[in-house]
């Protein structure tokens, strides 16, 4: 589903964001993306939507070579995408509603049925009831959750969550990553990014940590059948190696 | 479709979220359009007019006052015979004379005339209408004896043609600079709307718009800009022709005649609307191109 080849970006200014970064995350797979601030997680979630391009390797998503696409076919690329923004990104100048619908809007979906999507996804995330406030209103958890119906909204066959637990308290990080569960339940490719040790604590996924651009701890690629039993000796792996990342920094 | 009709929805709400802004761009766009449009109407105007007084070419041969009926009668069976002219007319003096009194209110000074001032004249009606043609036979007919002063009464009619065709230049000059100035108009106000939208077009770029999807309202709001400044213009032109005829009315009726100036034609008023509607939807065009061209991430 995603595939990273010996992948270097550096930026114009001169930082080496990522090195030689090479992994897999199958069809299913749910996948954290760990490391301390700056050391490329943005970046590479950012390569996978194509909003930046590789200087070398290749970045295959659907087996689509993302860092060559023509921007023309870019739109078609992020519409298989939920992209969940560090930043939110929310439009303060409409409704919750309508910020769920605009992705409906871009692909020009039916109006009806659109309507029915936007109340599921609001359902999901337990926003329903505030369909007509203004996002301003809400809190930064719920927020947040906003932000993940309307990259939902769509049903995306991949998910990309950059830091969405980033300032928010305990109780409201778990809802948000019970949340993420449930959509890998239903088959849906997550890819989250989380310098929050927390929240990895009762999970069995696959971690990859980041370290000044260098990806430390690969494991191998599991579907999410085997997770079960090849996932858990790799969970407590990835853990440790992320709280002493986290204590450095 | 239906998303569509809700974003064309948005768009109006944008514009009469600032009516005033809005109303002050329509303004501008209106009056920038209706100069070059009104002297248009007024061309159109004159031409027509020339058109009708200069339909048929004529020579006025003003004889000289010693001339008499034979010199007269000679006269005409040469005109009568010659190639180039159609047919001839005679005027006599006291005819004109009688004639000049009663088409003019001159009658009280011609009363106290002494003797009548006018002199026999026959009117000649060329074959050709061609204007270097007419300029020989006037130079011929002047050559004849007894023949005082020959006039092309058309002459006038020509020299007003090539000012009309001065006037048309003008037009197409103001009309140029002035379309210009609405596209700069309309590339500007789209400037600043995306402005006040960039969050929006970065959000949808992220989540998968086209160009033409951002592109899309933007464009409306500028053609939609564009049509309401020429209908703007539109009912300047007819405010001020209504205006203008009130008073022509006055000052025709004193010259004895019908002259009014007829408004804008329906094939003329569409071109107007149609220009005016794509002008604002270029304008915007150039505006959104510029900004996507920037705001593209690489």
């Amino acid at each position: 589903m995603i595939k990273f080849n010996q992948v270097h970006k550096r930026y114009p200014a001169g930082n080496h964001a990522l090195k030689n970064v090479s992994f897999e995350i199958a069809k299913g797979e749910m996948a954290f993306l760990i490391g301390h601030s700056g050391a490329g997680k943005s970046t590479l979630l950012k390569l996978v939507a194509a909003i930046e391009r590789p200087n070398l390797g290749t970045v295959l998503v659907n087996n689509q070579n993302v860092g060559v696409l023509k921007d023309r076919a870019l739109p078609y690329l992020r519409r298989n995408l939920g992209i969940i923004f560090q930043d939110h990104k929310l439009l303060f100048d409409r409704s919750v509603f309508d910020n769920v619908m605009l992705p409906l809007q871009i692909c020009g979906f039916d109006y009806r049925e659109s309507h029915k999507r936007v109340r599921a996804a609001l359902d999901k995330v337990g926003l329903l009831k505030r369909e007509k406030s203004n996002p301003i209103a809400l809190s930064g958890g719920e927020q947040q959750r906003l932000c993940i119906a309307r990259a939902i909204v769509n049903r995306p066959t991949i998910l990309l969550a950059d830091e969405p637990t980033g300032n928010l308290d305990a109780a409201y990080a778990q809802e948000i990553m019970a949340i993420f569960k449930s959509f890998h339940q239903v088959g849906a490719t997550l890819l989250i990014s989380t310098h929050d040790s927390s929240v990895l604590q009762d999970t069995r996924v696959r971690t990859l940590e980041l370290v000044h651009g260098e990806l430390q701890t690969a494991s191998p690629s599991v579907t999410s059948g085997q997770a079960a039993s090849a996932g858990s000796v790799q969970t407590t792996d990835g853990t440790t190696s992320h709280s002493t990342g986290s204590g450095q920094t | 479709m239906r998303h569509a009709l809700a974003q064309n929805i948005g768009v109006m709400r944008r514009m009469f979220a600032s009516p005033l802004a809005a109303f002050l761009n329509i303004l501008v766009i209106g009056i920038a359009l209706s100069l070059p449009t009104g002297m248009y109407v007024m061309l159109q105007n004159a031409q027509g007019l020339v058109a009708q007084l200069s339909g048929t070419p004529q020579i006025s041969l003003f004889l000289s006052m010693n001339a008499k009926t034979g010199d007269i009668d000679t006269l005409r069976n040469q005109l009568a015979q010659h190639p180039a002219i159609a047919s001839v007319e005679f005027v006599a003096r006291d005819h004109a004379l009688e004639q000049l009194k009663q088409s003019t209110s001159l009658a009280d000074v011609i009363g106290g005339l002494s003797q009548n001032p006018l002199p026999d004249a026959f009117i000649v009606y060329p074959k050709s209408g061609d204007a270097q043609a007419l300029d020989v036979l006037r130079n011929e007919l002047a050559k004849l004896p007894k023949v005082e002063h020959a006039q092309l009464d058309s002459a006038w009619a020509y020299k007003l043609e090539a000012l009309l065709k001065f006037g048309r230049m003008a037009v197409v000059i103001l009309a140029s600079l002035l379309s210009l100035a609405l596209i700069a108009i309309t590339f500007n106000t789209i400037r600043l709307q995306i402005l006040t939208k960039r969050d929006e077009i970065e959000v949808s770029k992220l989540i998968g718009a086209t160009n033409g999807f951002i592109r899309r309202p933007f464009l409306y709001f500028g053609a939609m800009q564009g049509l309401l400044g020429g209908i703007m213009a539109w009912l300047i032109i007819s405010l001020s022709l209504a205006l203008l005829n009130h008073q022509l009315k006055a000052l025709s009726e004193l010259y004895a005649s019908q002259f009014v100036l007829r408004p804008m034609s329906l094939g003329d008023s569409l071109s107007l609307l149609l220009f005016s509607l794509y002008l604002g939807w270029l304008g915007a065009w150039l505006s959104v191109a510029r900004y996507l061209s920037q705001a593209e991430p690489r």
